[in-house]
């Protein structure tokens, strides 16, 4: 069966992510738990994404605002002084989840291309804000001087440990991506995107499901952010460059709509071709960019459809 | 003689110099099977846009139940339960033929706003699906995604949804368009299987179907009803054998 299959490679993949901070101590090379961290906080962004884009058939072009809104959140208050993690990352996900809240209520009420132009706009207004600010390095950016600070529960400094706490909060977002997709507000989200007159004729208005949907993945994709800031240890508006949008769509798109865990793939996939093309030459986006075309012409069911088969 | 259930008086709707609806006035009654027929361009597909909520007309009243509907959404109205079939086969053809039955259920059984359990494994959306789909004949067909169903099955399932929101009103938008004889006649006997216990509105244009299911029929033509009475009425009706101009009613 096929959730079986599922089953085994997500506990195989589970089991080898587990195993890499041993693995690269083993062989002296930390740059690959840095490396996978980075993916994994990509991972957790994409994923938050593909709810709208892959469940809501909400085409977002501006989801990198919440990866941007999520660090400035932590790099701002330690700016300032304030380094307490629970605070700050508190901080991130309830001002991604107010941006979503607004930016979402406006763009829900179009659709198609008016509403990737919404979203790209919102987000690169975002963007030239964060440059404007000299206060917090323009757009230079700034370093975070200190980690987000949790005292008593772990150390982000120690590289495994923070390592373990990405790998987590990454496991508990798939079980609740999981969860949310198969619940009654889920199979409405979903309904709604596949026949939203009949969605409507049944009796639901699209509009709060898809306006939900949106804020619980700008909450999501505002912790990425704090993740990300925290694995950088440097603030830039970069975060929330249009590039970056671009980027987290395709992950999703490469790795599979219509599966919880498949941008989890396509993160890894983009990430990992990218960096060791990078490494081979400096034109690797000439190589790069039509690996992304056949992908997408020849896996029609992305990476999900060929690692987990055909059905969700 | 039963209470009006569907009231609509002086409905208008122009599309530029067109008028689609010309003061259509229109009594639905409990229980009865009323059937809208009408050449093509009659403007059958504004009035039924107009009835379910997806067109706003110009002028005139919707009452359903003793409430104004004019100016409710398709939702709103769904939820007061008035229910329509597609004329383009309407169901999710990535869900199952059970899955597609159990999400109209779940319109009409509780809040959706629940993000946790599977929807799946509720008891109280499953078996009244079930149910359902063994009353439309498909039974044994739960499983099978909706895409992957034969044609007049997708018919079927589209009744079984709109029946699972347990409706007051049932709008049929031509219930056995692109059917073969064979389909057609189960479609037929499924319908008036429901018909005494249902308010049914059925838009049609097989007058096989039309006439062996109606209690009453209006004709629609340019916009306007030129008449609405018992199908013996309706046939004997001069006008109305002008407008078909001797076509298929005549026989």
């Amino acid at each position: 069966m096929n959730s079986r299959r599922r089953a085994i490679v997500l506990a195989a993949g589970l089991v080898l992510l587990a195993a890499v901070p041993p693995l690269a101590a083993l062989a002296n090379q930390p740059f690959y738990l840095d490396l996978v961290r980075r993916v994994m906080i990509f991972a957790i962004a994409a994923l938050s994404l593909n709810l709208i884009l892959g469940y809501g058939g909400m085409v977002s072009f501006g989801h990198a605002a919440y990866l941007g809104i999520g660090a400035y959140a932590v790099g701002v208050l330690a700016h300032y002084g304030i380094n307490n993690g629970y605070l700050q990352w508190a901080l991130a996900i309830g001002a991604s989840a107010l941006v979503a809240l607004a930016i979402g209520a406006v763009s829900i009420r179009t659709s198609g291309v008016y509403f990737i132009m919404i979203t790209l706009a919102f987000t690169q207004m975002l963007y030239y804000l964060g440059i404007s600010i000299e206060e917090y390095g323009g757009d230079d950016g700034m370093r975070l001087q200190v980690k987000s600070q949790f005292p008593g529960l772990i150390d982000l400094n120690d590289a495994n440990a923070f390592y373990y706490l990405v790998l987590a909060i990454l496991v508990l977002a798939l079980f609740l991506g999981h969860r949310l997709v198969n619940s009654r507000f889920g199979l409405v989200l979903r309904a709604a995107k596949s026949n939203e007159a009949r969605t409507r004729s049944l009796g639901f208005s699209p509009y709060p499901y898809r306006l939900a949907a949106f804020v619980i993945a700008g909450a999501v994709c505002g912790l990425a952010g704090a993740l990300l800031v925290n694995h950088t240890a440097y603030l830039t508006p970069e975060f929330m460059n249009w590039t970056r949008s671009g980027e987290l769509m395709f992950m999703v798109i490469l790795g599979g709509m219509a599966s919880i865990a498949g941008p989890v793939l396509g993160a890894f996939a983009l990430l990992l071709v990218e960096d060791a093309l990078s490494g081979w030459t400096q034109h690797w986006q000439l190589i790069l960019g039509p690996l992304l075309v056949l992908s997408v012409l020849f896996l029609r069911r992305g990476l999900a459809g060929l690692f987990f088969g055909k059905n969700e | 003689m039963n209470k009006v259930l569907l009231e609509v008086r002086g409905l208008r709707k122009s599309f530029g110099a067109l008028l689609a609806s010309d003061d259509v006035d229109l009594e639905v009654l409990e229980g009865e099977t009323h059937a809208i027929i009408g050449p093509n361009g009659a403007g059958k597909t504004t009035l039924i846009s107009q009835l379910a909520g997806n067109l706003l007309p110009d002028r005139g009243r919707v009452r359903f139940a003793g409430e104004d509907i004019t100016a409710l959404s398709a939702p709103s109205r769904a939820r007061r339960g008035f229910a329509r079939s597609f004329q383009i086969t309407s169901i999710y053809p990535d869900f199952t033929a059970l899955e597609n039955v159990m999400l109209a259920v779940q319109a009409h059984s509780g809040s959706s706003f629940r993000f946790w359990r599977p929807a799946r494994e509720e008891a109280r959306l499953r078996s009244p699906a079930s149910a359902i789909l063994e009353e439309v004949g498909l039974g044994g067909r739960s499983g099978v995604l909706a895409a992957n169903l034969a044609h007049g099955e997708q018919r079927a399932l589209e009744i079984a949804t709109a029946l699972a929101t347990r409706p007051r009103l049932l709008l049929l938008d031509e219930p056995v368009a692109g059917m073969g004889v064979e389909e057609t006649q189960r479609m037929i006997a499924l319908l008036s299987s429901l018909k005494g216990g249902k308010t049914l509105i059925l838009v049609e244009h097989d007058m096989d179907a039309v006439f062996s299911l109606a209690d009453r029929i209006s004709v629609l033509v340019y916009g306007r009803i030129i008449a609405t009475g018992t199908p013996q009425e309706v046939r004997a009706n001069a006008e109305v054998r002008r407008a078909y101009l001797g076509e298929e009613i005549a026989a």
